[in-house]
């Protein structure tokens, strides 16, 4: 059984007040500036949460034996997802409101969407149907409880397979898992231009589900990565070898590629056709701001291209050679950096639509990611200590622990 | 040997050894042709040979003996060209990217799946070829030195992006293709007579390189096949994302839409493993596979095909929901006219025979069906035909000016070169599965011992 270290609880608890000073913090500094911070921190702990839950699905319903060694990590990070379920939902409900200065959602301000009010947009009022507060909430609702209902159902099959074995929890799986993967294929499309995308609320991107799906495949083969590691190092996962590590590193470096992939196929199409209505989204990220004649720099311009940079190619470089994916502080050192590119990206997916000239990365951002890294350690690492970290009695164990490549 | 679970289920049927499976895969090298192979290339060679006429006719003549207009200035051609760039996509898919994933499975259809990749793809280049109009300055596709006279290139477009992503994609797949062909080659080599058959043993013995089965060629030649595996996978994802980008570059509502590229991408794989499958359930019966392409084989192309349908699905409805979304009224249009306008019924097939009919995957006994998987097969890969007709027609047929308006019909020339294409691909293939061996037998045995059905219940 693993215990929580005395180090990891320290630093679980540190970060957790640095967490929280930046929340106090930010409110009460710019509260404006605030809520962005919050909203995007969510979105990438979400995600790394979420995923947990298609890994499992994942592998479930292609029949794959190698991971089931590691499959208690997942397991553990699906904790997580109440959580920053919750949170977005504050998020939201919050904005829906405009409760504490929360203005994400510019779709949502009063008279918007009323004809002869100084507020209307045309184009906006033209979304109505989708775009209304109701709805909105509804379906953001339907999505969380959904995807903590398939976590919590896979979750309960595992366990019970340990105590009773036989093969029925195995084939209830595959079945789970299968109506999780078509249930998330439309949530987590449709979640994507809910919470994120309709923040610019006149432009639309088809691929931007896709492109979400990505960023989140990405930092969740990486954080399980990282957690394994971790805890081989202090001496569990004796079935875990190297070739586990090799094929969690092959997939840190697909999903690297898959999410530059749809970067580019997103930005270069947008680009290439230089059509107003779209090609906005990326001025408001690469060119400087011109406010009735006041020239003000582009805060986001480097960040745009060093998180597009970091994100791509250090994966394909060091990740590349096979030996590489058996190198643990290779693997460490990327998967650190993915996650810090990604925790970038996902800053830039936000703050320019919320935000405009004004954006900047600093204390209450990086604070509150830092605290919600604490919140992560303290609640998946519990969630480790509760279960024995190998599975018992499933049928692909004794293959996944002979795996060798 | 690698440790394989019980319950996972046998991919050898039979009590096969492994002289058993070299009798098996080269018996239909060694014997006649039967008569279902006879009948079948008859008519395919026919399918050719008007095709042969349509495309002589074309070049003849000129562009105009097609059914194009002024506003329809791109129909059949683009779509056809398409269609068998897409149908080659599961070819690579199963020889790269399953190979990576270690998928056992593969093993039984690789090269049957690789060999329609080439003749796929073979197809497909035909098409911008003879809508060149004069195929002899063929070359000027090339970025070649000015010496030649001029560089014709325009780097900014993606036609110019197809040429270099579809020779690489080719290549590779010919090379991967052949590496793996080589110790079955060897195979067939020692099985031939001198005194019987010198000049096919000779033949053979050149083709195998001089293949002698020693652990360092067996060494080379899973490293080789690893790297390739390593630079095709890319090019699954580059060839059609580049293909899309003919489209998805231009601003024409319909085609302007990023999600297109990995769109593309799914639909090529979901058009090509129901390709596969069409060729796969026939051959097993022709030439007596049964042991080795199983109903477990099926179901699982069937399961890629129900996911890869499913994607495609949720691309239709996001570009739907996306052009009304976008308050966009060009695109609002563009969609609204596809589903409900003169072409309603283009669109209609697509959705039905790509969204709905694959979601009978569902079912366990349809999946598990040679009958049902062999006509929803046929239904995809009609499905998917008319996906790209519904893309290029619909969306080019109402233009921006009203009194540009007009429709697109076939002429005899078009339909000619379309089935023509369709049977020189049947005759191609028909001809490599009495030349090749149509199962990679070198890689099949060394699964036999983890997953034939017998070895399993000796366990």
């Amino acid at each position: 059984m693993f215990t929580i270290t005395k180090n990891a609880k320290t630093l679980s608890m540190a970060l957790m007040v640095v967490g929280l000073i930046a929340l106090i913090f930010g409110f009460y500094t710019d509260a404006h500036a605030a809520w962005p911070s919050l909203l995007f921190n969510t979105y990438f702990y979400l995600g790394i949460s979420v995923f947990a839950v298609f890994f499992i699905a994942m592998q479930y319903v292609s029949e794959a034996a190698w991971s089931i060694v590691i499959k208690r990590i997942p397991e553990a990070i699906m904790s997580f997802l109440p959580v920053t379920g919750i949170i977005m939902l504050i998020i939201l409900i919050s904005a829906a409101m405009h409760f504490g200065g929360n203005h994400i959602y510019h779709w949502m301000e009063v008279g918007i969407m009323t004809e002869g009010t100084e507020n209307y947009d045309e184009i906006i009022a033209g979304k109505e149907a989708f775009l209304n507060t109701t709805f909105f909430l509804a379906r953001s609702v339907i999505y969380i409880l959904g995807w903590i209902y398939f976590s919590r159902k896979l979750k309960k099959l595992s366990l019970d397979e340990d105590k009773h074995g036989g093969l029925s929890y195995y084939k209830s799986g595959i079945k789970t898992s299968a109506w999780f993967m078509v249930f998330f294929a439309v949530t987590s499309a449709i979640a994507s231009w809910d919470w994120i995308m309709s923040i610019d609320a006149h432009w639309f991107s088809t691929l931007f589900g896709w492109y979400v799906f990505a960023e989140w495949a990405a930092i969740g083969f990486a954080t399980i990565l990282l957690i394994t590691l971790y805890l081989k190092r202090l001496g569990h996962l004796e079935n875990v070898n190297e070739s586990h590590i090799h094929d969690l590193g092959k997939w840190v470096f697909a999903f690297s590629l898959v999410w530059t992939y749809m970067w580019f196929s997103q930005f270069m199409l947008i680009w290439y056709a230089n059509i107003p209505e779209e090609v906005t989204y990326f001025n408001a990220r690469l060119q400087d701001y011109n406010i009735d004649g006041d020239i003000i720099p582009n805060n986001y311009k480097f960040l745009f291209w060093f998180s597009m940079i970091i994100n791509f190619i250090f994966p394909i470089i060091l990740l590349m050679s096979r030996d590489a994916k058996r190198h643990n502080s290779r693997l460490i050192l990327v998967c650190i950096i993915v996650l810090i590119g990604h925790w970038i990206n996902a800053y830039l997916l936000v703050a320019p639509g919320t935000l405009g000239p004004h954006g900047h990365i600093g204390f209450t951002e990086i604070g509150m990611g830092l605290g919600y890294f604490g919140l992560f350690l303290y609640i998946v690492f519990n969630a480790l200590t509760k279960v024995p970290l190998e599975v018992k009695n499933h049928p692909f164990l004794e293959e996944s622990k002979q795996l060798h490549t | 040997m690698q440790k394989e679970a019980e319950i996972r289920d046998p991919l050898i049927l039979g009590n096969k050894t492994y002289h058993d499976i070299t009798k098996d895969i080269s018996r239909p090298l060694e014997g006649k042709a039967n008569k279902y192979w006879w009948i079948l290339f008859s008519l395919s060679f026919v399918l050719f040979i008007w095709g042969v006429c349509s495309m002589a006719y074309t070049i003849g003549t000129g562009i105009g003996s097609w059914g194009l207009n002024k506003t329809v200035n791109w129909a059949w051609d683009i779509t056809n060209f398409v269609w068998w760039i897409g149908i080659g996509h599961a070819g690579t898919l199963i020889s790269a990217v399953l190979l990576l994933f270690r998928q056992k499975w593969r093993m039984s259809i690789n090269r049957s799946a690789e060999a329609m990749t080439i003749f796929g793809v073979a197809q497909a280049a035909l098409f911008p070829l003879i809508h060149m109009g004069r195929p002899w300055l063929a070359y000027w596709v090339f970025p070649i030195p000015n010496q030649f006279g001029s560089l014709w290139v325009n780097f900014n477009s993606p036609l110019l992006w197809d040429v270099f992503a579809i020779s690489t994609y080719f290549s590779v797949s010919v090379v991967f293709w052949y590496i793996g062909l080589i110790p079955d080659f060897a195979m067939i080599r020692d099985r031939m007579s001198v005194k019987t058959a010198p000049m096919k043993k000779q033949l053979y013995s050149f083709l195998s390189f001089g293949w002698s089965g020693k652990a360092k060629h067996w060494q080379r030649f899973e490293e080789v096949s690893l790297v390739l595996a390593g630079l095709a996978t890319p090019l699954v994802f580059s060839v059609h994302s580049i293909v899309s980008m003919d489209f998805a570059t231009a601003v024409i509502p319909g085609w302007h839409t990023t999600i297109f590229p990995p769109y593309f991408v799914l639909g090529a794989l979901f058009s090509g493993f129901a390709m596969v499958e069409t060729l796969l359930i026939i051959v097993r019966k022709v030439v007596s596979l049964e042991s080795y392409i199983t109903i477990k084989h099926i179901e699982y192309m069937n399961v890629i095909i129900l996911l890869t349908g499913s994607l495609v699905g949720t691309a239709y409805i996001t570009e739907l929901f996306m052009s009304w979304y976008s308050g966009v009224e060009f695109e609002q249009y563009a969609f609204l006219n596809r589903a409900t306008g003169p072409y309603w019924w283009a669109y209609a097939i697509m959705m039905t025979c790509n969204v709905l009919t694959p979601q009978l995957y569902w079912f366990g006994f349809i999946r598990r069906s040679f009958l049902w998987t062999f006509i929803l097969s046929i239904f995809v890969n009609i499905g998917m035909w008319f996906e790209r007709f519904v893309i290029i027609v619909t969306s080019l047929h109402r233009d921006f000016l009203p009194s540009s308006w007009t429709m697109f019909s076939p002429s005899f020339i078009d339909i000619g070169i379309y089935l023509g294409t369709i049977g020189f691909f049947f005759v191609l293939f028909l001809l490599y599965a009495r030349t090749f061996p149509v199962i990679a037998q070198a890689e099949l045995k060394s699964i036999l011992k983890s997953s034939g059905s017998e070895y399993k219940k000796k366990k």
